[in-house]
């Protein structure tokens, strides 16, 4: 292809890449950092969390056929789903944050496929060797070592897939029973599907996918950029410190001795002195590389780290970097957070105000109002009350209104009705209003519905809330 | 990267395709093959689909698929199943005492979801969806307290069941029982029916006696005069009181619900030329027809219909 007689190529075959091992405080942390979220990811759905008794007793558990999520003491209902759109907001700002104060920290660190992929080159190394081993191995033809050792990996990428999809089923049904069912092979059909797609999913993306799946069926690079700045701080190549490159014993050369370290345990398979590109995830093992190589020659680390745009006009005129708290510190880091928080601090005081019970109610407007035989003009509403009290309540019906009316429940002749335990109860309202009153000639009366849970034990008063709506009267009454 | 330069450029290190146009070059920034094989993928997975669904249009009809694949009957099939998961509530609501649906919780919700679905589709179209019914054609409104033939549940089940002054069930309601016609200048079967033939200044006393019957303002003259006209001619049905009769379907003229209309342009337009409305035969059948609905289906309605407020 260097042949400009050639035809250009419009298509690119993989090119396989061996990431060296290396060790450094970048690698030490990523290690700790792939330990803790993948012991989080596979311990969490086997924590317990006692709810009393005919409530599921699993700390975090999200209960589709059912339509609850359960986060510890937090349980979720259909109605109160905006507490997800919040965190999935708030997830989404955290990571502009992120992004815009340190690059793109989320793809180098925390990135499922990162860290799986990470996950994945290990025991590639631990079964095949490293780099060199296995560049080795990648270009011999096919014999019995070659195939026991792709094979022997092969299987530990399977039994990492099948634990990744086995976990994942486990947040969505009680574990211990799931775990069961699934080794006698009476679980649902639905257990089996996700956990083999998944096993997959993992196997494919992780084993053989890897940076394919960062450069070309990831959205976020493309969408990072708007995110980023001359202060963010980014990895970067001190070229103004390394160039030229070449070997030591050169007067005029750079730092830099050309050793190819930061590109060999690359795992995007890119070379970071070419400057900030897609392909980078920033995951700081170039500079781990970096910093190794500048020990054993004697100059000092940094050749290649996290450094800033606007640092690097100081770092040429011989001056000390900007301090990290300022580049950090800028308007749009402040804005981040303050939504970040500010949504945040909403999710949590709508979280303690929330009432145990909860009622929508929805006016029937066809028709807006009945004639009833002696002229008075009745309204019905539709009425949804959920009991979120782990016991069956009574709840009553009672009504402040701009006029005289009086209330009455679908088939009973009290103002109460029995909602059971953890349910939701549709039950009409009928509001009437005498002929010839205030009420049965408005055109909109305002009407305010009081619900209450008439035997709140747990509280020393009786908790109520109340539903605005408006009850339509016989304007020509 | 995959990239691989063809010819150097100095800045982005990526060759070009070799295109200029006016001295801009076209980087090659190669797609990776696995992009393209996919690409070949899915375009013979079309191919395979279009061989195994149906796809191409024909003149008449599709072409079937090789794996005979249809949803109508999948959605036959689903029928089926569903109708075969209900049917022993179906068999328990048959079963049951028609007043003792509503104390049973199970057929009770059964009854008001399956009646919902049944009400929007056959009887919606007069009802209306709300059920309120239209009051200019007489279709009767049924969430209010006043019922032609009664409200309770056995009632309504048995107005469902035979319909009313239809010609097909001989046990419907009010066959042969009419308001008549009662204007001279009427003619036809409902005139017919009338035992005197009463002139417009009559028919406009009647109607200011109702008036007052029912409260609403009228000409004191006009109704002491069309006092004795509803004596001679409206009590059999109506009732001296004017509170109607529901053995005879006669409504109650002195409540504040009118079928066709309290006013006294309404008034006189149903005295004047009768009153006679037809609602169909939901259980009848016959050795030549089968039912509308069957007796699971006009219970659930009816069951329905009675929570809709105006029960009794």
């Amino acid at each position: 292809m260097s042949d400009t007689q050639d035809p250009p190529q419009l298509y690119a075959a993989r090119e396989p890449i061996f990431p060296r091992r290396v060790k450094g405080r970048f690698r030490t942390l990523k290690w700790w950092l792939m330990g803790a979220m993948l012991a989080v990811y596979y311990i969490t759905p086997w924590l317990r969390w006692d709810r009393g008794p005919q409530m599921p007793d699993q700390a975090v558990l999200l209960d589709i056929s059912s339509r609850r999520f359960f986060f510890f003491m937090i349980e979720i209902w259909p109605n109160e789903f905006y507490f997800v759109a919040g965190l999935l907001i708030m997830a989404g700002l955290g990571l502009f944050l992120f992004t815009s104060a340190a690059g793109r920290v989320w793809c180098g660190y925390a990135c499922p496929q990162t860290v799986w992929t990470d996950l994945f080159i290990l025991v590639e190394r631990w079964v095949e060797g490293d780099r060199n081993a296995r560049i080795r191995l990648h270009r011999q033809p096919w014999n019995w070592e070659k195939l026991i050792k792709n094979g022997i990996k092969w299987g530990l990428w399977l039994l990492i897939g099948l634990a990744t999809g086995g976990a994942w089923v486990f947040y969505f049904t009680d574990a211990p029973t799931l775990f069961w069912g699934l080794l006698d092979g009476t679980a649902s059909p639905v257990a089996y599907i996700t956990m083999a797609v998944l096993t997959f999913t993992t196997f494919f993306f992780g084993g053989f996918a890897r940076e394919q799946i960062c450069i070309y069926a990831c959205p976020w690079p493309r969408i990072q950029a708007a995110m980023m700045d001359e202060d963010t701080i980014t990895i970067g190549y001190r070229s103004w410190r390394g160039e030229p490159r070449g070997k030591q014993s050169v007067e005029t050369s750079g730092d830099c001795i050309d050793c190819m370290a930061c590109v060999n345990v690359c795992p995007m398979g890119i070379d970071i002195r070419d400057g900030q590109q897609l392909a980078c995830i920033t995951c700081g093992l170039c500079i781990d590389a970096c910093n190794g190589i500048m020990d054993k020659i004697g100059k000092p680390h940094g050749l290649v780290g996290y450094l800033a745009l606007t640092d690097e006009p100081l770092e040429r005129a011989g001056k000390a970097d900007k301090p990290i708290w300022k580049h950090i510190l800028r308007p749009r880091t402040v804005v981040y957070t303050v939504l970040w928080a500010g949504i945040g601090l909403g999710l949590v005081a709508a979280l303690f105000l929330r009432a145990n019970l909860d009622a929508s109610i929805t006016p029937v407007r066809n028709p807006p109002f009945v004639i009833l035989s002696d002229g008075a003009i009745r309204n019905t509403y539709d009425m949804r009350l959920r009991n979120k009290h782990g016991t069956d309540r009574w709840f009553t019906v009672t009504a402040t209104a701009g006029g005289d009316v009086t209330l009455a429940l679908e088939g009973t002749d009290a103002l109460r009705v029995l909602v059971k335990a953890n349910e939701t109860l549709a039950q009409r309202l009928y509001v009437t209003a005498k002929a010839g009153t205030v009420a049965a000639a408005a055109h909109h009366l305002p009407l305010r519905l009081w619900i209450t849970d008439a035997e709140g034990t747990e509280t020393p008063k009786a908790e109520r809330i109340y539903k605005d709506t408006i009850f339509n009267g016989k304007e020509d009454n | 990267m995959c990239a691989k330069p063809i010819k150097d450029d100095a800045k982005s290190k990526v060759g070009t395709t070799g295109h200029s146009w006016d001295g801009i070059e076209e980087l090659n920034n190669p797609l990776p093959r696995w992009w393209l094989w996919t690409f070949y993928l899915c375009i013979l997975f079309a191919f395979g689909y279009t061989i195994a669904y149906p796809a191409w249009p024909l003149i008449h009809r599709a072409t079937p698929g090789v794996l005979g694949a249809s949803t109508r009957a999948d959605v036959e099939a689903d029928i089926q199943h569903f109708d075969a998961l209900n049917a022993p509530i179906k068999a328990k609501l048959v079963a049951a005492d028609l007043m003792a649906i509503e104390g049973d919780d199970a057929l009770k919700t059964y009854a008001l979801a399956a009646g919902k679905s049944l009400f929007a589709t056959n009887c919606a179209p007069c009802h209306g969806a709300g059920a309120a019914g239209v009051q200019g054609l007489g279709y009767p409104n049924l969430l209010d307290n006043d019922w032609l033939y009664g409200g309770a549940i056995d009632a309504i089940h048995a107005t469902i069941t035979h319909g009313v002054r239809n010609t097909v069930d001989p046990d419907a309601r009010n066959v042969g029982l009419y308001m008549p016609a009662w204007s001279d200048k009427a003619s036809g079967p409902l005139a017919d029916m009338a035992t005197a033939k009463l002139s417009t200044d009559q028919i406009g006393q009647v109607a200011h006696y109702v008036l007052k019957l029912s409260g609403q303002t009228a000409e004191e003259a006009k109704a002491t005069a069309g006092a004795q006209l509803f004596t001679e001619n409206c009590v059999a049905c109506h009732g001296e009181d004017g509170k109607g009769n529901r053995d005879l379907g006669a409504p109650n003229l002195t409540d504040a619900i009118w079928l066709y209309g309290g006013d006294e342009v309404t008034l006189t337009k149903t005295l004047a030329e009768g009153r006679g409305g037809v609602m169909p035969s939901w259980g009848y059948s016959s050795a030549s027809s089968t039912a509308r609905l069957t007796e699971a289906d006009i219970r659930a309605v009816a069951v329905y219909v009675h929570s809709l407020g105006g029960g009794e």
